[in-house]
């Protein structure tokens, strides 16, 4: 026996090899991200991060700050609950973050390089998982909303909308974060990395207050910076005053990021050992 | 011609753009259907070497041809014939035994129902089932390690990768692991496993490679390193270092290798234990000294160091994450 028989003669294992590469490139991403939902309802921490973490925020903005929050032509709730959806899904994205950096930190990643699976499905994967947990959080958001007063004048249709504008932001963000979760030392580094990028990005935007409430020189950035596209977008569909621009900017910024940081990611996870 | 499941040729791996070469031109052949082990204290090469075979890792330059296919070239061919299992190829903490296998298993590649039955089985045979269940958070070290090599067959790899096995494992766990392992071979299953234990590398491997500083420094059985250093290790204490210093004159030629002094101490590599202490007792009372302690044991890795090299086993060399994190021995 040679080399070469060595892998002909000995029998593999039933496979149904005769799927092509795509199909289980897709079969290893829903793997992968059922293996990510399973630890999120596992550690119950996470979990309260995800979900109890922006409820706070709606009970904060709405019952403590909101007082002094004028906004014209509208009643803060309806303003505000639209702007919590998004923090909370960007919020939510900054999870791929921290898990990515700890699957390297523990060793799994070296374990999924060595076997025969799509490259990018652990990427894929994670992003997938953090988007179905953005899913939960924006129906939690929609009926913690409600129980406080959000009444959204829109139509279903346009809501539903809105969450989809959102969900594809907050996805195309998360590669952003898989880059920075594989360039991080270990997971505390990761959270530490997003948080400068973050909070500038839903603090110094339309997410709370409005943008004319703001100083003359951070207007400019936060009228135009991406966060407040998205969040134009959620809120004009939502409330049925939706102006296409902020919609269709905000699906370019999703487009541009994704295009930009999803190969810088894979490069990263093909690069990092 | 020799049925060979791994051949490398001239490995070399560097880091921080050459300032570290962990690898320092290896070539090796593993025979298929054997145990093949690489033996070396941390920072010799050993991990650099199992990572650059299991596709995770690509040589600076050189040729590593596993299971037919090369590494670079096809590493997907590769992957689909290899288990990797050892200190750095781990488990996912947040599932359970069964959720784990089940999930390489698929990750493999291979039909469900397949996958279903053969990670309960794994699970049985290891003596897993009761824990199956259970999130692996729970499990204990030995546990853990016999789920991690689980997860390496679930796919039934003709070739597995084990990484310091037992590192860090209390001896029942060890002994238990060293049980599965040579099941595992007894099934035709080709081992190469890195140690820095001796007696591990004694006890399940056919061929030995030493490595340290990233080059082979010897290679053959367990035996023959053996008999290239002598069987026994002597140990004799004094009670000052003078007259240990004083001993070494008068016990030098009973061993084909120089004397380790160190302190108080003196060994010595000696073939015939019993017969050599007498003699050494007899030569050590004629010149008047009296030793304080007196041992014969087996030889450590160290032990195989000095007489290969002249120098003991050291850690010193850092390579990176994956040399840094590993168990380091005194």
């Amino acid at each position: 026996m040679s080399v070469s028989d060595l892998a002909r003669t000995r029998v593999l294992p039933p496979s149904a090899s005769s799927r092509p590469a795509l199909v289980w490139a897709a079969s290893d991403v829903l793997t992968i991200a059922r293996r990510n939902l399973m630890a999120i309802a596992r550690v119950p921490v996470a979990l309260v991060f995800t979900l109890v973490q922006p409820v706070m925020f709606v009970l904060l903005f709405r019952y403590v700050f909101g007082g002094v929050i004028n906004v014209p032509g509208s009643d803060y709730v309806n303003y505000l609950i639209p702007g919590i959806l998004t923090q909370a899904t960007i919020f939510g994205s900054v999870n791929t973050a921290i898990g990515l950096s700890e699957d390297l930190q523990k060793g799994l990643i070296e374990r999924f390089r060595a076997l025969p699976m799509a490259r990018m499905a652990v990427l894929a994967g994670r992003t997938v998982a953090d988007t179905v947990r953005n899913i939960l959080v924006l129906a939690l958001i929609t009926g913690v909303g409600f129980a406080v007063g959000f009444r959204p004048t829109g139509s279903v249709w346009t809501y539903l909308q809105a969450c989809l504008v959102m969900l594809l932001f907050a996805y195309c963000l998360s590669w952003g974060f898989a880059f920075v979760g594989l360039a991080a030392p270990n997971s505390e580094a990761a959270q530490a990395m997003t948080f400068p990028l973050i909070f500038p990005l839903t603090f110094a935007s339309a997410v709370f207050v409005p943008v004319a409430s703001m100083p003359w020189w951070l207007r400019p950035f936060a009228n135009n910076q991406p966060v407040s596209q998205a969040t134009f977008a959620v809120r004009g569909l939502m409330m049925g005053t939706a102006h296409g621009a902020s919609t269709w900017i905000s699906i370019a910024w999703s487009v541009g990021i994704i295009a930009v940081l999803a190969p810088l990611a894979v490069a990263r996870y093909r690069r990092v050992s | 011609m020799p049925d060979v499941a791994v051949e490398t040729h001239e490995v070399v791996r560097t880091f921080r753009d050459g300032e570290v070469r962990a690898l320092d031109g290896v070539s090796l052949s593993v025979p298929a259907g054997r145990v093949f082990g690489l033996l070396g204290p941390n920072g010799s090469g050993k991990t650099t070497m199992v990572r650059i075979l299991s596709t995770i890792l690509r040589p600076t330059s050189g040729r590593a041809v596993v299971a037919g296919y090369d590494v670079v070239a096809q590493p997907e061919e590769v992957r689909r014939r290899i288990g990797l299992a050892g200190q750095f190829a781990t488990v996912d903490e947040n599932l359970t035994g069964f959720e784990n296998l089940r999930m390489v298993g698929l990750l493999n590649h291979l039909a469900k129902p397949y996958v279903v039955a053969k990670s309960r089985q794994l699970l049985e045979d290891f003596g897993l089932a009761d824990a199956a269940n259970r999130v692996v958070k729970t499990y204990s070290g030995g546990m853990r390690r016999r789920l991690d090599l689980a997860a390496a067959l679930v796919a039934e790899p003709p070739l597995l990768f084990l990484d310091e096995p037992t590192t860090g494992l209390d001896p029942q766990s060890r002994s238990e692991l060293w049980t599965i392992i040579e099941r595992l071979v007894e099934g035709g299953t080709t081992v190469l496993l890195t140690t820095q234990y001796l007696d591990e590398a004694d006890r399940l491997a056919d061929r030995l490679v030493v490595l340290d500083h990233g080059r082979i420094i010897a290679e053959g059985t367990s035996r023959e390193l053996k008999a290239q250093m002598g069987a026994t290790v002597l140990e004799v204490g004094f009670a000052s270092t003078d007259d240990a210093a004083r001993a070494v004159p008068l016990l030098a030629d009973l061993s084909a290798t120089p004397a380790n002094l160190e302190g108080h101490n003196l060994e010595i590599t000696v073939d015939d234990g019993p017969a050599t202490t007498a003699d050494a007792l007899r030569r050590l009372d004629g010149a008047g000294l009296s030793p304080t302690g007196l041992q014969l044991r087996e030889p450590s890795l160290d032990d195989v160091f000095l007489a290969l090299t002249g120098h003991k086993a050291e850690d010193g060399s850092d390579l990176g994450p994956a040399a840094a994190s590993g168990h380091r021995r005194g």
